[in-house]
């Protein structure tokens, strides 16, 4: 009994030890830039002592990337961008995914196999004539093409169809019986019911379109146009070893996602639980 | 003399509904609670016929809101996913600068990509990539999964701590990264340099050559694991606490709990780790540009991906026709991948 007792314990400490080796493996850089972003650029390599935070910490760098690119217009954009989006994909997805959850019509087979039919396939694989679509409807260099790009996902609406389908019929069929117009029922019962997976798919939506790289570099050609992650990889390549300053860019950019996500991480992990076991 | 016969009919459909829906609503029976709903709604429809004389049917009207449901998104779904996918497609037959009239190539495309060595090194790369990323990521996921699934304090930290990779911007992180590992000045090749006397010449070079690729993978399971550990995690906990019982009192080990419980029962978890990690590794893109590409972001051939390779013959070379003929390879190595996880994922509910 001692002996095993003895064996539990030193399991745990491994368990521990394991534990800690990980979160540093994974924390690190993010202290690191931390630390880097209030150094000037000849302490940012200094190893022999590395001091964390430096006697005279450079904050001036969180002011001066402000002026150096124009990162408040950045800002802006991507703020925009990322809001509009989200809110799209919110009401667009749990719109249609009502009707193909709840609702019984003609051709919705036919109608969802579209949806299923583009799951697989990479946006990497079509961007291309994608982008020739709009240039001809003259959203180049637009920002309304990056919201047209991003706020009809077939994902939205698998996400929110899936966690529909777990709401009994019933309630809605009550509610028919009581003369409730399908519109109401969707308002007033099922809106309320999907806090879960609305939040799931704000956190999704929000942290695609923040970091989203690829398709702004496609679209957004002007400078005022530009987003957070554009802009800071344009800084990134003009001044290569303004490493402080980097580092404070970067720390901007991480921390309205680190909001967001650290507001509905418990929805987040269940979103991504429920996706993955279906998926 | 029309109009009261009317209002009869009316009154005894009336209360021909009002009967139903009380039997509607006590009725327990879901099948029997159904065919009620139907008929109420024949009853209603045939009421609004008679007060009004409507000429659309109920089954239209149904149709009509249905469709107003779906219409916001699937129109924007339709312009600006379904017909770029039509046009990729067509597209990989044609020969287009995107402004110049079109012309018809048929295979010629598909035979180009046989002889071009760059192609050919993105492609193998990008193979070399997943090979690396998909069972190192895998691993380091289903370890961790496992470690936070014991009762340890601090569970929910740890969690919040592996995932915050996976949303944070790869712009900011890539760039600690390549700060990190920098090969003159980087802390890692620093401490390569003093703990393990690794000589000057031979510090690694981690962003050029070879090595190119080595730390995109490794880069890319830290950035992932907390992702796909998130999945193993609930697949973990779907596992009954009974099977450990009874092997713990049958005196199995932790190993042979983990070889005989905890492995067989994740297998359909696995599964779709592993497909969703292959998928994803096809479409590296930005990882590779960040961690490898020089000042405006080109990426030479020991680091080239498929879709850089896709991205540049677009829109640098505007050879959209060949463009998407490297497109096709990257969708049917995707399909490829997905047709194998549906033929598994019937084979396991056979």
């Amino acid at each position: 009994m001692k002996s095993a007792h003895r064996k539990a314990i030193i399991g745990k400490i491994i368990v521990y030890i394991l534990l800690i080796v990980i979160a540093a493996i994974m924390i690190t850089p993010f202290l690191w830039m931390f630390s880097a972003a209030i150094k000037s650029d000849r302490e940012v390599f200094k190893m022999n002592p590395f001091v964390f935070i430096p006697e005279v910490p450079k904050w001036s760098n969180y002011v001066d990337i402000w002026t150096k690119i124009p990162f408040a217009k950045f800002v802006e954009n991507t703020f925009f961008l990322t809001i509009v989006v989200t809110i799209l994909q919110l009401v667009t997805s749990s719109f249609a995914a009502y009707s193909f959850s709840k609702l019984e019509f003609r051709h919705r087979n036919g109608l969802f196999l579209a949806y299923i039919a583009t799951i697989a396939m990479p946006w990497q694989v079509y961007m291309v004539p994608q982008f020739i679509l709009m240039r001809k409807m003259g959203l180049n260099d637009k920002l309304l093409a990056i919201i047209c790009l991003q706020a009809f996902s077939a994902f939205g609406v698998f996400l929110m169809k899936q966690f529909y389908e777990g709401i009994p019929n019933d309630l809605c069929e009550a509610a028919r019986i009581d003369g409730m117009s399908e519109y109401k029922i969707y308002s007033t019962i099922m809106l309320p019911l999907s806090k879960p997976a609305l939040a799931t798919l704000i956190i999704f939506t929000f942290v695609n379109t923040w970091n989203d790289y690829l398709g702004p570099l496609i679209y957004l050609k002007t400078q005022e146009k530009k987003t957070i992650q554009l802009g800071l990889k344009m800084f990134i390549s003009q001044y290569s070893s303004d490493y402080g300053l980097i580092m404070a860019g970067s720390m901007l950019s991480l921390i309205p996602v680190l909001i967001v996500f650290l507001c509905f991480q418990n929805y987040f992990v269940e979103g991504v639980a429920s996706t993955g076991l279906k998926g | 003399m029309i109009e009261t016969s009317k209002s009869v009919q009316i009154e005894e459909l009336q209360s021909a509904l009002e009967e139903t829906i009380a039997r509607a609503r006590s009725e327990q029976n879901d099948r029997v609670k159904k065919k009620l709903i139907q008929q109420i709604s024949r009853y209603n429809s045939s009421i609004d016929k008679l007060r009004n004389g409507r000429k659309i049917s109920r089954q239209t009207k149904r149709d009509l809101i249905a469709y107003s449901f779906i219409a916001p998104n699937f129109i924007g779904f339709c312009v600006f996913t379904l017909i770029p996918i039509v046009f990729a497609f067509a597209l990989a037959f044609m020969k287009w600068d995107g402004s110049n009239p079109i012309s018809f190539e048929g295979f010629n495309n598909f035979k180009r990509l046989s002889g071009d060595t760059f192609f050919k090194a993105a492609l193998k790369n990008t193979i070399i990539y997943c090979i690396g990323t998909v069972p190192l990521t895998m691993i380091a996921s289903l370890a961790l999964a496992i470690i936070l699934n014991q009762k340890v304090i601090g569970r929910g930290i740890f969690r919040t701590l592996a995932f915050f990779p996976y949303v944070a911007s790869l712009v900011a992180i890539t760039s600690v990264w390549k700060l990190l590992f920098h090969p003159s000045k980087g802390p890692i090749n620093n401490i390569l340099y003093t703990i393990f006397h690794v000589s000057q010449e031979n510090l690694p070079q981690w962003f050029s050559g070879g090595l190119c690729v080595v730390s995109m993978i490794l880069f890319s399971v830290w950035k992932y694991m907390g992702y796909y550990m998130v999945i193993y995690l609930a697949g973990l906990q779907s596992i009954p606490g009974e099977l450990y019982e009874a092997a713990s009192l049958d005196g199995a080990g932790t190993w042979d709990q983990f070889k005989y419980i905890t492995w067989p029962q994740l297998s359909s978890t696995t599964f779709f780790v592993v497909v969703m990690l292959t998928i994803n590794c096809f479409k590296i893109y930005d990882v590779a540009v960040m961690l490898a590409g020089g000042g405006s972001g080109e990426l030479t051939v020991s680091a080239t991906v498929l879709v850089y390779y896709i991205y540049q013959k677009a829109f640098i070379d505007w050879d959209l026709g060949y463009s998407s003929a490297v497109a096709m390879v990257l969708f049917l190595m995707v399909l490829i991948v997905t047709i194998i996880q549906f033929r598994g994922q019937a084979r396991k509910e056979a």
